[in-house]
């Protein structure tokens, strides 16, 4: 313990640099990310997409039970052969946000679907557009659903980008790997503790947004 | 202004939900769309503002046949009260109200001074709740809302789906009454859905009765309890026609206009001789203005001076619009074979007798079994 706190006294810079790297590739991957899952959750959910539905969920699904290194491998093969950069940061983004889909595109998808009929017949027995009954009605409702699914996105995102150190992507997967090749504490200490506060940290940054983000009428116990 | 012609809904599966239904809805007035579940009658009001396109025939609203225009512009001109209330629980409810006027393109100040004309309209006060969440109101204070919601572009026709349905009958009752008195101050012509015969009778002006997606048939109230067309419509409304006639037949309709009265100063002798002379144990006391005071009856007259003396003194009295069934409860209640019917200001303006009562519906149900 003493150890690792010496080690950030004396390279503060490199610590700071796999922070900063982490937070880059997370945040790059959940921004993306988000913006992808929650267009196609709504999309899916749509009327008569049941079919195509059950099959992008399918896929999300399994897409998550592919380990995450044999992710990488597979992409870098993939990139490789496109002729993009098969290493480093476009890899990791790429792979960090196939795997925040599930989470995402789940909750986005049943929120939506869980919306009472009642309620979408009401807006539509009033004159509403598709448009206006899903940005009036359908997506307020399942707003704190669909914050939830970012949320479980976001740690998940966040711990699965130490492994991004591995194909030269940065972050604090490298003090844990380099710190596992040369039986130094120290650096798994600091590379494993600081990803677990990351992750309390987002995650408690997401509730609190969740909660703003909850429409009034919808908050429990309030006034 | 409302016109249904040879209206027939057939579903992709091929079930017939409804078929060949013709009616007309006179402007201002309010039709019930009537039957079991099941016969139609929700799916015939939802092809109107079109949720539910038609099959063949044709739907006019007021004079324009309404596949022809655009369905949203169409649903904005027709308000929409739904079974389950459906207010949005993420809006207020100065915003539920709102929600027609901002879809038409109201401006704020103008969707904020709808809004609070209809809130006064269900005497609901606007400071208290404009701002509050539907999860905050009582469920009938819920219902009150949403029909003001469906007011809310003002349009000239109203689709209730069973507005007052989810909630206790006491209340119901109350918000019942309270619609009647506001439709005859808004006059919009009205389509009710209901399964409910006693809503039906005490709301509709014309009802309309469904039976296996076929209109049976089309009439007022009365004509269906007294002049039922078949066994049906005789089954659906029930053998106790007679009963929920009391519901239907307004005490100024049988009421003795001109009954004998005595004054409290009168002597107790000639009020004995009119009651006697009229073939009645009873006369109603009236003060000098008018003014309903009480009862003399016959067997009190023995010894006494004047009739103030022998008076029972009554304030049960009923007014001339209310249905018999209301009279026939007083009477019950109070333990008296004659009421009487006051104005607003206890001015006495008749009276009902029991006898009246049972005359009157033993009239009407023979009617209808004769005819």
């Amino acid at each position: 313990m003493m150890e690792a706190y010496q080690f950030i006294l004396s390279h503060p810079d490199m610590v700071a640099r796999w922070i900063l790297d982490h937070v880059t590739i997370s945040l790059v991957a959940m921004v993306i990310g988000a913006m992808l899952g929650c267009t196609l959750g709504v999309f899916i959910a749509g009327k008569g997409r049941e079919r195509l539905a059950d099959g992008i969920l399918y896929l999300a699904e399994i897409m998550m039970t592919v380990p995450s290194l044999a992710l990488f491998g597979f992409l870098m093969l993939l990139l490789g052969y496109v002729g993009l950069s098969a290493i480093g940061f476009l890899p990791a983004v790429i792979t960090l946000i196939v795997y925040g889909q599930l989470p995402i595109l789940r909750n986005t998808f049943t929120a939506i679907r869980q919306v009472d009929p009642a309620l979408i017949q009401a807006g539509r027995g009033m004159g509403m557009t598709e448009r206006q009954l899903l940005f009036k009605v359908k997506l307020p409702l399942a707003l704190p659903v669909i914050m939830a699914g970012l949320r479980n996105a976001m740690v998940l995102v966040v711990g699965i980008a130490a492994i991004a150190a591995l194909i030269g992507a940065g972050g604090l997967g490298v003090p844990i790997f380099r710190g596992l090749r040369n039986a130094r504490m120290d650096l798994i200490i600091i590379g494993g503790v600081s990803v677990s506060v990351l992750s309390l940290l987002v995650d408690g940054v997401l509730a609190l947004l969740e909660r703003w983000m909850t429409p009034r009428g919808l908050r429990a116990g309030s006034k | 202004m409302i016109r249904l012609e040879k209206v027939t809904k057939i579903y992709p599966d091929g079930t017939e939900a409804v078929r060949g239904v013709s009616f007309e809805v006179v402007k201002g007035e309010l039709c019930v769309l009537l039957g079991p579940s099941g016969c139609g009658k929700t799916t015939t009001m939802k092809m109107i503002n079109r949720l539910s396109p038609v099959t063949t025939g044709s739907i006019y609203v007021d004079g324009l046949d309404n596949s022809a225009m655009d369905e949203n512009e169409l649903r904005r001109n027709i308000g929409y009260a739904i079974q389950d209330v459906g207010l949005f629980p993420h809006m207020t409810v100065g915003e539920n109200i709102g929600t027609v006027p901002a879809l038409k393109g109201w401006t704020k100040a103008e969707q904020r001074k709808r809004t609070q004309e209809l809130l006064e309209l269900l005497r609901m006060k606007p400071h208290e709740y404009i701002d509050k969440y539907p999860r905050e109101l009582s469920g009938g204070e819920r219902q009150r809302v949403g029909v003001a919601r469906a007011l809310g572009g003002n349009p000239p026709v109203l689709l209730m789906d069973e507005p007052f349905g989810a909630i206790d009958p006491i209340t119901r009752l109350e918000l019942q009454n309270e619609f009647l008195k506001i439709q005859q101050e808004i006059k919009k012509t009205i389509i009710l859905v209901t399964h409910d015969i006693y809503e039906a009778i005490k709301m509709g002006d014309k009802i309309a009765l469904m039976k296996e997606g076929q209109l049976v048939q089309y009439a007022p109230p009365a004509d269906l309890l007294f002049r039922p067309q078949d066994s049906f419509v005789a089954g659906f409304v029930g053998a106790d026609r007679g009963v929920k006639g009391l519901q239907l037949i307004r005490v100024k309709e049988v009421m003795w206009n001109s009954p004998p009265t005595a004054n409290p100063d009168e002597k107790t002798e000639s009020a004995r001789k009119r009651m006697e002379q009229q073939g009645l144990d009873w006369l109603a006391v009236i003060d000098r203005e008018g003014k309903f005071t009480g009862w003399a009856f016959a067997s009190d007259t023995q010894g006494a001076d004047r009739v103030e003396e022998i008076t029972k003194t009554s304030t049960v009295a009923v007014g001339r619009n209310a249905v018999l069934s209301e009279a026939l409860s007083l009477m019950l209640t109070s333990g008296s074979d004659v009421l009487a019917v006051v104005d607003q200001r206890n001015r006495l303006e008749g009276v009902v007798t029991f006898t009246t009562i049972q005359d009157t519906m033993r009239e009407a149900v023979q009617k209808g079994v004769s005819s």
